[in-house]
């Protein structure tokens, strides 16, 4: 410890640490402070209330907002489940085949997409379907979700299969297990942490998306930021902030899960470890 | 090989070549393991025993040659359809599973009904007296009953040969010693042939019905123990069991077995000679236990102490020779053993039946 320079001794660093921290949090923090504000206006405090909370689930744009929350959950879920899927399997591929050729392509495919500006991803995503002549709609989203959400997906759960130790399914096909009941008895078992993880991520990436969602969604679909994002263009109304809090308390909770789930996982890592 | 084997090998490994590479892991490994046996494959590491041992249990393709169970080939199955099971160094016991269910889960890949698996499983735990552990969790025990679990495990489905790769070596020493006679033990009680992979002499001495003794990929000798430490063949073989002396001598005449060489100093001796011993120059093998001190005058070598090292129980002595070689003894210590002085003149005696000449 002593040979390392004590940052906090650096002169600045406590103030520098301030605003950045200010930056980052202030506009969220003043964003769900003022969602409890009982006035019509977003800037002048007007007392405590749930008001606007209320008028999300009640008011004029009820429906609009519950019918974009039911198809960002719904597709949300779907597009977490088959980017899971698709990236246990690829995780597999990658770590338990072996050496095959173009292992290395093979990698960079799978999280090339974190990589490349999302506003190219959507520009080209919706070239691409419309040049297969796909009407979009309910599917354009969800597949496009689909694939922007498995690298996400796969990198906690890669993470995990890294720790689990080969001989374990060595052991398992030494006790007469196929391949495939090494697989599910034993690999899927011990990587659990890691695939939910995975999974929240994808989840939690594939709710908040905007740009893809934005470009690929056929007219009148609307998932929950399209559709606050349509409601801000009419002008900033108090329930924006009730419904981006809402929003923000469910990425949280589920980016918290992700978390905490993939610490079970590193818990575990060395079963083997002596017991004293 | 020149053992007499039983009618019923349970395993042959016949000329097999394992290559990584342009590395050779294994360079034509040719054994017999009797039905019923304890045989053990000893080596420092790297020398090819563990990649023989997943290569019999199915881990690792060969790259030439044939390994027959019980006269079938099954160098082409798969790791689940050989009827052998395995110890693992680090025993890999499933984490999220406790201890009856471990050692089920073989049972059940077999086609053991539920209850069927638990009695067997139940049966096997009370025969390494772990089963009040039966409900564990594998993290919850100690490395010694973690070691148990592996065996018992491994037993259940009654496998026809048991592997069992270093299992002793995360024990201390304590452990070690009394799970080796427990291991013995077990493979009496069984009746299972048991192929028992280690870098450690002592373990291959005292438990083993034959050793194979393998460096560099190749089976440097076979045999039972006390042929091994007394009849080593070649210089790897008696350096690597035990402590030995390994002397410079002129090999004047090779016959029916019998080495006539010519010791540093002159002495003419004569000593059994290992198979392919030939005239010329040769290493001649003695134990330092077998190396007593006497006086210069009737000694076959003569040198001076350089060094003494008390041992407890023996002395060692490091005996130099004019020519600079060194030559250990080790005597033991009683009160009517003579021990020389540091730098006094010392001759060495040994017996004809002490030594023994080595190729190379």
């Amino acid at each position: 410890m002593a040979a390392k320079p004590d940052l906090k001794r650096f002169p600045g660093f406590f103030a520098l640490t301030l605003l950045c921290l200010f930056l980052l949090y202030a506009p969220l923090v003043i964003v769900m402070i003022y969602s409890f504000n009982d006035s019509q206006s977003i800037t002048i405090w007007g007392g405590t209330s749930l008001r606007w909370y209320g008028d999300v689930f009640w008011g004029p744009e009820a429906d609009k907002f519950k019918q974009a929350a039911i198809n960002s959950l719904a597709i949300a879920t779907a597009a977490a489940i088959a980017a899971t899927t698709i990236a246990t399997m690829s995780a597999t591929a990658m770590l338990r085949a072996g050496h095959f050729r173009g292992k290395g392509a093979s990698f960079a495919l799978i999280n090339l997409p974190l990589m490349v500006p999302e506003i190219v991803t959507a520009v080209a995503t919706l070239i691409f379907f419309s040049a297969i002549g796909f009407t979009t709609g309910y599917a354009t989203i969800l597949i496009a979700h689909i694939v922007f959400c498995i690298p996400f997906a796969y990198l906690p759960i890669a993470a995990r299969m890294e720790g689990v130790e080969e001989v374990y399914e060595q052991a398992a096909q030494d006790l007469y297990a196929t391949r495939w009941e090494a697989f599910r008895l034993i690999l899927l078992p011990l990587m659990a942490p890691g695939i939910l993880s995975g999974f929240l991520l994808a989840f939690i990436i594939s709710l908040d998306d905007f740009i893809i969602t934005n470009f690929v969604k056929g007219a009148g679909i609307e998932t929950l930021p399209t559709a606050i994002f349509g409601a801000v263009k009419q002008g900033i109304k108090p329930n924006i902030m009730a419904i981006s809090t809402l929003l923000l308390g469910v990425s949280i909770l589920f980016v918290t899960l992700s978390y905490f789930a993939g610490r079970i996982g590193q818990k575990t890592k060395t079963p083997t470890g002596e017991t004293t | 090989m020149a053992e007499d084997q039983t009618i019923n090998p349970a395993i042959e490994i016949d000329r097999v070549v394992k290559r990584y590479g342009s590395f050779t892991a294994l360079n034509d490994v040719s054994l017999t393991i009797a039905d019923n046996e304890f045989f053990t494959l000893l080596g420092p590491s790297g020398c090819g025993k563990t990649t023989l041992l997943r290569c019999i249990a199915g881990f690792e393709d060969i790259s030439e040659g044939a390994i027959r169970l019980y006269g079938d080939d099954i160098a082409n199955d798969p790791p689940n359809k050989r009827p052998v099971n395995t110890v693992f160094q680090q025993y890999a016991l499933f984490p999220h599973m406790n201890v009856q269910r471990n050692v089920m889960f073989g049972l059940q890949r077999l086609g053991y009904s539920e209850m069927d698996a638990r009695g067997r499983a139940r049966e096997v735990l009370d025969l390494v007296q772990l089963l009040p552990f039966a409900d564990r969790l594998p993290a919850q025990l100690s490395g010694g009953q973690q070691q148990r679990v592996a065996l018992a495990r491994a037993l259940a489905p009654n496998p026809k040969v048991l592997l069992l790769d270093e299992p002793l070596s995360a024990l201390d020493l304590k452990l070690r010693q009394a799970v080796r006679l427990e291991l013995q033990q077990l493979q009496q009680d069984t009746g299972i042939t048991f192929i028992f992979v280690t870098h450690d002499q002592e373990e291959a001495l005292t438990m083993s019905d034959r050793i194979a003794v393998i460096s560099d990929g190749r089976v440097q000798q076979v045999g039972p123990a006390r042929d091994i430490y007394e009849e080593p063949n070649n210089k790897f073989v008696a350096d690597f069991i035990g402590e030995t002396n390994l002397i410079d001598v002129a090999v004047t005449g090779v016959s029916n077995g019998m080495a006539a060489c010519t010791l540093p100093g002159g002495a003419a001796f004569t000593c059994p000679a290992a198979q392919g011993a030939h005239q010329g120059h040769g290493h001649l093998s003695v134990r330092p236990e077998r190396v007593s001190l006497t006086a210069p005058e009737k000694a076959l070598i003569t040198g001076h102490v350089q060094r003494l090292i008390y041992l407890g129980t023996d002395m060692h002595i490091d005996v130099a020779l004019s020519d600079g070689e060194m030559v250990k003894a080790r005597v033991q210590n009683s009160q009517s053993a003579h021990i020389p002085a540091q730098g006094a003149q010392v001759g060495l005696d040994f017996e004809e039946g002490a030594a023994r000449l080595l190729i190379d």
